[in-house]
C-alpha cells in the first residue's frame, strides 16, 4: 500500500480497539517473568556454551602479541576466539568500529578475544588469562580540545534562510549563550546478549535487537553469507533506546563461538563492559544566538553545535530542531564533528533534539527573563505554522503546540509561577518553577505484515516489528482487531522474527506509527480476500463482531477465512508527504523542583505535560512512554554523565553504580495530557511517533526549574549540586 | 572469579584459625561487597570461609548499658532494632541511608566497616591503583576525583571508605571486639580501626591477617537530638558525596562525624570542642589541611553548607 | 508489631541469650561440607540443597556460582534477571527466608537449607499474583525486565513496611506506615530505565490497599 495522499475515514476511526487504554497483552508473560530474552533460550539451545568478552585495556594502539595458551588451558575452555583465528570479518555498514578488533584497536573495552567455555564461571574465569601485549597510541579524547579542528559533516550540511550574520547583532535583545551536554549511557536494563547457533551453513541467533532487518543485514555483511541463510529473532528486548538498534559484539562473538565449538554459544556483556564496548550519546558543545524584539518575538535564531566520534562516525545532530520549532526570518544551524578516539557515538533516544533541547529550552528561558516576557507566552509568540526554514510552501501536517503550551499551563497551574527567581520556599526547600516546549520530527519507515485468520477465526499478525517496551505487541493487536471487527482477545501477534515481512522496526520514534500502518496494509489486503470470499464487494463490507456484513447479508469470519484459513501480506510505504509537509510531535513540559538551600541538592516534586502526537493508539501504552521518557530527562538534567578520562581515553564511570540514572525516588507524580489530534498526512492510523517525544524538552524544564528556584543558571550539564552551590557562593560574593 | 575453595566456619575461633592458615583465604559474610570485588578480579581469594553459621547475629544489652551488636547482624535488623532506633537513632539513620534494602538485607555489621572504597580506578584492573596492585601508581589524584577523599590523604591514595554505617558508628566511638588466629580476643576502638593510607593504602584497618570481628559494641546512649544527613547525587541509591552524623546536647555542645571526606570515617575532637561556636567554627577546624582537587573542591563548601543545614535541623527540632 | 523475619527485632534478641545459642541451626546435606569442613581442590563442585518455590532442589555447583546463575542456568529459571551483576539494580531480586536480596551477590553454596521464592513462584501467566495482577493493570513496567524483581522487591517490601521496619524517608522511626514517598524509598533498589516508576508505584499502592 502507497500513501502518497493523506489519510480519508478508514475503519481505525471507528476507535472500537484502537485508542482504548487495553493492557498489554503481552503483560502476564512479563510479570511472570515467563517471556524469554536473548540470554534464556534454554527452550532452542539447551546445550549452549558460556562466551565471555575480552576487552581491549587501551583506547587506541595495537595488539602487539595476544597468547591465549593459558585460557585455552584452562578448566572447562573450549575455544578462545581473537583476530587471529576468527577469520576474515567483514564490518556492518552502521558500525562505525569493528565488532572484533585486532590488530588495530579503535577505541576502549573494544572486542579482542571471546572466551567459551562449558560454564558461565570458567569463561568468565579464563578471560583474564588472555594475555595481551599493546602497542598503545597517543588518541584524541577531549571535544573541547579537539573543537577547533571539528569539520562540517557531510551527512548535515549546514541550513539557514534569511541573513543571520547581518540581523542577529541588530537585534533589539540577544542571548549568546554556549551550553555543554556531557555523554550519556543508554543503561536499558538487559545487557547485550545473544544465543547463536549454527546448522550447516546456517546461522540462527536469538539476540536482543531492535531492527530485525538491519541485524540479517549487518551479520551477512559480517560473515559474507547470504541473508537468506541467517535467522534472526529476538521477540522480547529488556530495553533499547536505541543501543540495540545495531548489531553488536555480543551477536558477533557469540555465533564466531558457535562455530568454533560446533554447538551453540551464548553471550552477554558483562555491565562494566557496556559503556566503553558499545555506543553512547555523544557529549555535545552548543552555541545558541537568539535575536528577538522587546517584546520577545524572535527575528534571529543560530544554533551551532560541536561533537565528536570515532573516524567515519556522525554528529550528534542537536541543531535539527531549531531549524523548526521557533519563527524568524534569520536563521542558521550549523554542526561540526571532530575526531575523538572515544568509544563510538550513536543514536539514543531522540538523537539530536534531546540534548538540542537541553540547549535551546534554556535559551528561550534566558530571552523570555530578558524580554520580561512569561516563558509560555514567549513561545505562543513565537509559534510559526509552516517549515520557517522553507517557508509557507512547506506549512506542518499539523502543529497543536499552542494547545499544548495553553492547555499544559493550566493543569500545570503556572501560572502561580513567580517571574523573578528565589521567591518562595517550603521549609529549606527552595522552590520553582520551569517548562520547555518539546518537539520531536515524526519519522516513518516502510514496514509490511503478514495477516490471516484461521478456520477458527483466530487472528495472527507476523511481523519482524520489535517490542522494546513500547508496547507494540498491543497497539499491533488493536490494529489487527479494529481492522477485522474482532475483539483483542483473538488476535495472536508475533514479533521480531526475520522470517516474518520486514517491518519498519524500533527506532526514531518511528515504530508504533509505521509498523502499525503496515498491518492496517495488510490487513486491508485481507479484507479484501476475505470479502471476495464471502461474496462482498469489499468497498461495502463491514468487518465488525466477528463478522462481515455487505448488504444486509452477514458472514462470520472463519467462514469467510475458509477451513484452511486466509491469509495476506502487504506493507506500507510513504510517499512524499514527510517532504510536501514538516511533520513533527509537539508537547510542552512543565516541572516544579525543589533546591536545598544548603546542600544545594534538587528533587523533582511535580511533572507534568501536554502533548500532541496525532492518534494515540493506546493511552495507556503512550503515557508510559511519555512518563519514561521525561524520567530519563530528568536523568540528563541531574545525574547523567559518561565521565571521560582523556589521560586514558575512555569512560570512568562504566557501571551502574557510578553511572546513575533516576531511581524510584527521583521521579514523582507525573500527569500527562494528549491533545486530541489526528494527523492524515503521517499515515492511515493518522498517529505519530510518542515514543521519543516525551525526553525532548524535560531536561530543559528542570533546569529552568531550579533557575526558578535559586537564581543559579548553569548552562553546563548535569547541574549537580556541587555546580549549584558553586552558584549559590557566586551570587552571594 | 578465581576458582577457590570454600569451607563453612564451626566456630569464630576456628575460622580465624582457618584464615591464618590459608594463604589468600578471607571470611564471607553478606558477600555483598566482596563478589562484587572478585568477579572484577580485584578480590581474588583462594580460600573463602563462611562465616554465616557463626550465629553473630544478635543485639544485646551489655552489663554498661550500651549495646554488643552481633558481627552478622544485618544491616536492616540493626537499623530497625528497637533499641537502636530509641537510644542510637543516628546509626539507624545511617543505615538507612545507605544502599538499598536488598542489600543492607545482606550485608552485615561486620562487612559493613570493611567495606572497600568505590574509587573507579580501584574499581578498573586495567588501571593503576596503590590500593589494589600496591606500587602501581595512582590513577585517580589526577584522574576523575570528584567524590574522592580531602582529608587524611596521602601521596598514593585519596580513596575514601565508603560506609554511612561507620561514620555513626565513629560518632557512637564503637569498639570492634575480634578473635585472633591464636584464639586471643581484643577490642578496637573504632577510632583505631581504619588505617589512613600513607604509603600503604592496601592495608586499610588494624587487623591481624585471620582476625576475625565478632562484635561491635556501643557505649551507653548518649541522648540528643541524633541526626545523620548524607548528600548524593540522586535521591537514594548512592554513595554520599558528604555525609554528617551529629548528636546535639542539651547542653549546646555537639559531637560530629563526617563520610565522603577521608579514606575513614572523619572526627576530630576539637572540632567537636567548638559545636557552640557554630557550623563555621566545626568545619574550620574538621576541615583543617584539606586537600583539595579542582573536581572534589566543592566538598569543603558542601560540608560547611550541610553542618549548617545541621544547626538548623536543630534549631527546628527544639 | 515485629516479625521473626527480621531476627534483630525479633522477641529473641529482646530477651537476650549469647550468640552461640541462637545461632541458626546449619542444615548440610549429605556430602556438603558441613560447619568446619571445606571444599576440596579448587574448582571441584560442592553440592547444595535448598528449596525453591516451595520444591527441595539438589544441586552440585562450582562455589563460584551466584544464586542467580543457580536459578538462571542450572534450574533454568529465568524469570529472575541479570541486569548488572553487582548489585546496583535489582533486576535479580528474589525473596530468601522471606526477605528480599540481590541474588547475584550471594553464592549458591552459602543458601544450604534457604528457602528461595522467585518471580516463578509468586504466580503463573494464569493465575497471577495480586502484585502481578496490579503491575498489568497499572502497566508497572516496559520492557519487562526489570519486572520481575520490582515485583519481588514490592512483595517483600510491604512485609517490612507491615513488621516495622524503617526507611531513610521514615519521619519517626518508630512509627512506620505505607505512603508513597515510602513507596520510592524502598523500592529504589530497583532500577527501571524505561522509568515506569509512577505507574509502579501506583500498583504497589493498590496492593497494600487490598492487603489494609
Amino acid at each position: 500500500m502507497k500513501f502518497d495522499r493523506p489519510a480519508t475515514a478508514n475503519p481505525i476511526d471507528r476507535g472500537r480497539v484502537v485508542g482504548i487504554p487495553h493492557d498489554r497483552i503481552d503483560g502476564p508473560a512479563k510479570v511472570t517473568g515467563s517471556a524469554p530474552y536473548a540470554y534464556e533460550r534454554h527452550d532452542v539451545a539447551p546445550n549452549a556454551a558460556y562466551g565471555w568478552m575480552v576487552g581491549s585495556a587501551i583506547a587506541k594502539g595495537s595488539i602487539r602479541s595476544i597468547d591465549t595458551r593459558d585460557a585455552e588451558a584452562a578448566a572447562g575452555v573450549l575455544a578462545v576466539i581473537t583476530h587471529k583465528n576468527a577469520g576474515p570479518l567483514g564490518k556492518g555498514r552502521m558500525n562505525t568500529a569493528h565488532l572484533l578488533g585486532g590488530p588495530r584497536i579503535e577505541h576502549y573495552d573494544q572486542a579482542l578475544a571471546v572466551v567459551v567455555a562449558e560454564t558461565l564461571e570458567q569463561a568468565r574465569d579464563a578471560a583474564r588469562l588472555v594475555r595481551i601485549d599493546y602497542a598503545r597510541e597517543d588518541g584524541r579524547f577531549d571535544l573541547k580540545a579537539e573543537k577547533n579542528k571539528a569539520v562540517p559533516p557531510k551527512s548535515d550540511p549546514d541550513t539557514g534562510a534569511g541573513d543571520f550574520a547581518t540581523a542577529f547583532p541588530k537585534a533589539a535583545v540577544r542571548i549568546d549563550q554556549t551550553y555543554t551536554t556531557p555523554d550519556h549511557s543508554h543503561a536499558m536494563m538487559e545487557p547485550h546478549a545473544t544465543t547463536a547457533a549454527w546448522t550447516g551453513g546456517k546461522l540462527t541467533v536469538w539476540t536482543a535487537n531492535q531492527m530485525i532487518a538491519w541485524a540479517v543485514r549487518e551479520l551477512a555483511l559480517t560473515f559474507r553469507m547470504k541473508a537468506e541463510d541467517i535467522h534472526v529473532m529476538s521477540p522480547y528486548i529488556g530495553g533499547g533506546f536505541g543501543a540495540k538498534l545495531f548489531l553488536r559484539a555480543d551477536a558477533v562473538l557469540a555465533a564466531l563461538g558457535a562455530h568454533a565449538v560446533g554447538r551453540p554459544v551464548k553471550v552477554a556483556l558483562a555491565r562494566p563492559q557496556i559503556p566503553n564496548n558499545t555506543t553512547h550519546r555523544p557529549a555535545t558543545i552548543q552555541r545558541i544566538r537568539i535575536g528577538a524584539s522587546k517584546d520577545g518575538v524572535i527575528d534571529a535564531i543560530g544554533h551551532e553545535v560541536w561533537s565528536g566520534d570515532l573516524p567515519g562516525g556522525g554528529p550528534e545532530v542537536a541543531a535539527q530542531q531549531t531549524r523548526l520549532l521557533y519563527r524568524g526570518v534569520n536563521r542558521m544551524t550549523a554542526h561540526r564533528l571532530a575526531t575523538l578516539d572515544l568509544p563510538e557515538g550513536n543514536a539514543m533516544r531522540a538523537p539530536g533534539e534531546a540534548v538540542g533541547l537541553l540547549a535551546l529550552e534554556v535559551a528561550m528561558d534566558e530571552l523570555a527573563e530578558a524580554c520580561g516576557v512569561d516563558p509560555v507566552e514567549l513561545r505562543i509568540r513565537n509559534d510559526v505554522q509552516y517549515d520557517p526554514e522553507k517557508g509557507p510552501e512547506r506549512p506542518f501536517s499539523s502543529r497543536k503546540f499552542v494547545e499544548c503550551l495553553r492547555q499544559g499551563a493550566d493543569r500545570f497551574g503556572w501560572s502561580r509561577r513567580k517571574a523573578v527567581p528565589g521567591q518562595v520556599r517550603d521549609g529549606r526547600w527552595l522552590v520553582g518553577m520551569g517548562m520547555a516546549s518539546a518537539f520531536r520530527n515524526n519519522l516513518v519507515q516502510t514496514s509490511g505484515a503478514r495477516v490471516s485468520v484461521d478456520g477458527q477465526g483466530r487472528v495472527v499478525v507476523e511481523t519482524d516489528m520489535t517490542d522494546i517496551g513500547t508496547g507494540s505487541y498491543t497497539v499491533i493487536a488493536q490494529t489487527a482487531a479494529e481492522m477485522l471487527g474482532v475483539p483483542l482477545s483473538d488476535v495472536t501477534v508475533r514479533l521480531g522474527d526475520s522470517h516474518y515481512p520486514e517491518s519498519a522496526g524500533s527506532g526514531g520514534q518511528w515504530g508504533a506509527n509505521s509498523a502499525t500502518a503496515g498491518v492496517y496494509a495488510a490487513c486491508a489486503a485481507l479484507r479484501g480476500k476475505l470479502a471476495q470470499q464471502a461474496g462482498f464487494n469489499a468497498e461495502d463490507a463491514v468487518f465488525e463482531g466477528r463478522a462481515i456484513r455487505s448488504a444486509g447479508r452477514t458472514i462470520p469470519l472463519k467462514d469467510a477465512a475458509g477451513r484452511r484459513g486466509t491469509s495476506a501480506e502487504d506493507k506500507i510505504e510513504f510517499g512524499d508527504l514527510t517532504e510536501r509537509y514538516a511533520q513533527g510531535t509537539f508537547g510542552a513540559h512543565f516541572c516544579e523542583v525543589g533546591v536545598d538551600m544548603f546542600t544545594g541538592e534538587t528533587r523533582v516534586r511535580r511533572m507534568g505535560g501536554a502533548f500532541a502526537a496525532g492518534r494515540i493508539l493506546n493511552p495507556k501504552s503512550a503515557r508510559n512512554q511519555v512518563i519514561g521518557a521525561m524520567a530519563m530527562g530528568v536523568g540528563a538534567a541531574l545525574m547523567e554523565e559518561l565521565t571521560v578520562d582523556t589521560r586514558f581515553g575512555y569512560f570512568v564511570n562504566h557501571d551502574m553504580a557510578e553511572y546513575h540514572v533516576p531511581v524510584h525516588a527521583d521521579i514523582p507524580e507525573q500527569d500527562v495530557l494528549f491533545i486530541e489530534e489526528l494527523d492524515d498526512k503521517s499515515s492511515p492510523m493518522k498517529a505519530k511517533g510518542v515514543g521519543e517525544l516525551g525526553i525532548c524538552g524535560a531536561g530543559a524544564a528542570v533546569a529552568n526549574a531550579i533557575y526558578n528556584a535559586c537564581g543559579v543558571r548553569i548552562r553546563d550539564y548535569p547541574l549537580t549540586l556541587d555546580k549549584i552551590i558553586g552558584g549559590m557562593a557566586e551570587k552571594r560574593a | 572469579m578465581r576458582p577457590f575453595t570454600y569451607e563453612r566456619a564451626a566456630s569464630p575461633a576456628a575460622a580465624a584459625r582457618a584464615a591464618a592458615a590459608h594463604q589468600g583465604a578471607r571470611f564471607i559474610a553478606g558477600g555483598t561487597n566482596l563478589l562484587d570485588l572478585m568477579k572484577l578480579q580485584i578480590e581474588t581469594p583462594a580460600h573463602l570461609i563462611d562465616v554465616n553459621p557463626l550465629g553473630l547475629d544478635q543485639v544485646e544489652e551489655t552489663a554498661q548499658g550500651g549495646l554488643r551488636i552481633g558481627a552478622l547482624v544485618r544491616n536492616t535488623d540493626l537499623a530497625a532494632h528497637k533499641r537502636v532506633r530509641r537510644d542510637y537513632p543516628v546509626l539507624s539513620r545511617a543505615l538507612l541511608a545507605g544502599a538499598s534494602a536488598q542489600l543492607r538485607n545482606k550485608a552485615t555489621t561486620a562487612g559493613n566497616l570493611l567495606q572497600r572504597t568505590r574509587c573507579p580506578y580501584f574499581y578498573d584492573t586495567s588501571k593503576p591503583c596503590n590500593k589494589r596492585r600496591p606500587g602501581s601508581g595512582c590513577a585517580a589524584i589526577k584522574g576523575f576525583n570528584r567524590n574522592l577523599a580531602i582529608l587524611g590523604t596521602s601521596e598514593a591514595c585519596i580513596a575514601t571508605h565508603p560506609s554511612d554505617m561507620a561514620v555513626a558508628m565513629r560518632l557512637l566511638d564503637a569498639v570492634v571486639e575480634t578473635v585472633a588466629p591464636d584464639g586471643s580476643a581484643r577490642a578496637i576502638p573504632i577510632a583505631n580501626f581504619h588505617r589512613l593510607p600513607g604509603d600503604t593504602p592496601h592495608i586499610e584497618t588494624a587487623l591481624v591477617p585471620g582476625e576475625l570481628i565478632t562484635a561491635v559494641t556501643l557505649p551507653r546512649p548518649l541522648g540528643g537530638t541524633q541526626i545523620y544527613r548524607k548528600v548524593r547525587d540522586r535521591a537514594s541509591y548512592a554513595f554520599a558525596l558528604v555525609s554528617v552524623a551529629a548528636i546535639f546536647g542539651k547542653d549546646g555542645g555537639a559531637r560530629f562525624a563526617f563520610g565522603g571526606l577521608a579514606p575513614r570515617p572523619w572526627r576530630i575532637d576539637a572540632a567537636d570542642a567548638v559545636a557552640r561556636n557554630g557550623p563555621d567554627a566545626v568545619a574550620d577546624i574538621a576541615l583543617a589541611g584539606a586537600t583539595t582537587t579542582p573536581l572534589n573542591g566543592f566538598k569543603t563548601d558542601l560540608t560547611r553548607r550541610t553542618l549548617a543545614a545541621l544547626y538548623a535541623e536543630r534549631e527546628a527540632r527544639k | 508489631m515485629t516479625s521473626d523475619k527480621y531476627g534483630g527485632i525479633s522477641r529473641r534478641a529482646v530477651l537476650g541469650g549469647s550468640a552461640a545459642a541462637c545461632a541458626a541451626p546449619v542444615v548440610a546435606s549429605a556430602g556438603a561440607p558441613v560447619r568446619g569442613e571445606r571444599s576440596g581442590r579448587p574448582g571441584a563442585t560442592l553440592p547444595v540443597t535448598f528449596k525453591v518455590n516451595g520444591k527441595e532442589l539438589h544441586l552440585n555447583l562450582d562455589p563460584r556460582t551466584t544464586l542467580l546463575d543457580a536459578l538462571r542456568e542450572h534450574l533454568r529459571l529465568t524469570g529472575t534477571k541479570k541486569g548488572c551483576d553487582h548489585g546496583q539494580c535489582g533486576a535479580c531480586t528474589v525473596i530468601v527466608d522471606g526477605r528480599r536480596i540481590n541474588s547475584c551477590l550471594t553464592l549458591a553454596v552459602m543458601h544450604e537449607g534457604d528457602d528461595v521464592t522467585t518471580i516463578e513462584g509468586l504466580g503463573t501467566p494464569e493465575r497471577l499474583h495480586p502484585m502481578q495482577r496490579a503491575f498489568v493493570i497499572h502497566d508497572g513496567y516496559q520492557c519487562g525486565y526489570c519486572t520481575p524483581g520490582q515485583i519481588c522487591s514490592a512483595v517483600a517490601m510491604l512485609d517490612e513496611i507491615e513488621a516495622g521496619v524503617p526507611s531513610h524517608v521514615t519521619e519517626d522511626l518508630a512509627r512506620v506506615s505505607f505512603s508513597d514517598a515510602e513507596v520510592r524509598e524502598r523500592m529504589s533498589g530497583n532500577i527501571c530505565r524505561c522509568a515506569a516508576y509512577s505507574n509502579i508505584v501506583a500498583a504497589i499502592r493498590d496492593v497494600a490497599g487490598e492487603n489494609s
